[in-house]
């Protein structure tokens, strides 16, 4: 027995990843989360973050938000965004940063505005890095 | 009997015309492939979106508590009605199917005795609709300069909806837009997203699996119910979008192939009086020479 499950990254506008995976690490609403083979049904938020993809390479991707289901060895990612990280740009990516960093600021903004953006900043500080 | 010269003229202007339907053809055919490939790429997440609702929803035992925008109001007195169409003509009967299905549907709930409310996306459809429910229509959009639908103009007609939900502006909410089959085939159809319609299918045998929510299952529903109205009118959106290609494309080629069969009938004609016109002058100088 493999000790594999399926992945699905879906977007509105297109299906970016169907594969198999050993371990999954996700950025869920309450906190980072592996998933290996077998784990329980489960269904979570997203905060932004990024996602490991753990197979014979490991792969990345950067999400802001979604919607993450697993079952029967089924993990199922919707979100609006997931961008591979090897092909994301410097320069966009500093501007996202900018952009959160100004919206962190802003003071309008309710608490659980400013939990995810300050998340949003964090990843994004560290992919620059 | 017309003149020599009408024919002349009229077959000039078929003819004219037949370019015109034929380049509309080809643009739609290069349009209708990307439209086919985005509407079948946002398939998939429209449809497990749908799925996780579905199951979210079997879950729930407290009917009572549950969120509204799930279970509805309770009532069924007042509609919304949401009518997609396109913003351009020339494509056969695509904007008139829906509008007939939308129609067909508006009378019925007036007939019951029930409010009616109506927001139409794409100026067509519209048209069609103030005629005889002018009055009913209470917001209208359209995105005829944009290019390419996106999540962005979806998400904006889901907050008017969730918006309008809240103000308890009405208990149920349909959806009107083409489901795109293939090129010829495209079904108007009614779909009600307020509240969530189940499955008619009893999958009684799908064995139920109890599922680790976090954070808990009123709030994820609450983030998710909003964003699956937005992701079931992107997915109304795309659909039409490749309706709307795939029905002008099919017209477009019906009204070339019209054009060409009338520019045929027109040149027989011209050549047949032609003809007769050759042969009476020729008539004429021969009995005019034998007059001699």
């Amino acid at each position: 027995m493999s000790d594999k499950f399926k992945v699905e990254i879906i977007t509105p506008d297109q299906k970016i990843l169907s594969t198999e995976a050993s371990e999954v690490t996700i950025p869920s609403y309450e906190g980072q989360m592996g998933i290996l083979k077998d784990h329980i049904p489960l269904i979570t938020f997203l905060r932004p973050g990024i996602i490991f993809l753990k197979n014979q390479v490991e792969s990345k991707y950067f999400v802001e938000e979604g919607t993450v289901e697993f079952s029967e060895n089924n993990l199922l990612i919707l979100t609006s965004t997931a961008k591979d990280i090897k092909n994301l740009k410097k320069n966009s990516l500093n501007n996202l940063l900018e952009d959160a960093e100004k919206k962190l600021k802003n003071e309008n903004s309710t608490d659980k505005e400013k939990f995810i953006l300050s998340y949003k900043v964090e990843t994004l500080r560290e992919i620059i890095q | 009997m017309p003149s020599l010269d009408d024919l002349k003229k009229r077959i000039k202007s078929v003819k004219s015309t037949q370019k015109i339907t034929k380049a509309m053809k080809m643009v739609a055919a290069a349009k209708l492939r990307k439209a086919q490939e985005s509407a079948e790429k946002g398939r998939p997440y429209s449809e497990k979106m749908q799925n996780i609702i579905l199951k979210l929803t079997k879950s729930i035992n407290d009917t009572q508590n549950a969120p509204k925008l799930l279970v509805g109001t309770g009532e069924d007195k007042k509609y919304l009605c949401v009518v997609l169409t396109a913003d351009r003509g020339l494509c056969g009967g695509f904007n008139s199917n829906i509008c007939k299905l939308a129609k067909s549907n508006f009378k019925k709930i007036l007939s019951e005795g029930k409010e009616l409310k109506v927001i139409t996306v794409g100026s067509k459809g519209l048209d069609q609709i103030k005629r005889e429910y002018g009055n009913y229509v209470i917001k209208k959009f359209s995105f005829k300069d944009k290019k390419r639908i996106s999540f962005n103009e979806a998400d904006i007609i889901g907050q008017e909806i969730i918006n309008l939900f809240n103000k308890n502006e009405f208990d149920k909410c349909i959806l009107f837009y083409n489901n795109f089959k293939n090129v010829i085939t495209q079904i108007p159809q009614a779909q009600q997203i307020i509240p969530a319609e189940k499955e008619q299918s009893d999958d009684n045998d799908e064995k139920l699996i109890s599922y680790e929510f976090e954070p808990d299952e009123d709030e994820i529903l609450e983030d998710l119910l909003p964003k699956n109205i937005s992701t079931q009118v992107l997915k109304a959106l795309l659909e039409n979008a490749a309706s709307e290609q795939g029905s002008r494309m099919t017209a477009m080629d019906n009204a070339t192939r019209n054009a060409g069969d009338l520019v045929d009938k027109l040149t027989i004609n011209y050549n047949r009086s032609r003809q007769a016109s050759i042969t009476k002058e020729l008539i004429e100088i021969i009995s005019g020479a034998e007059s001699l």
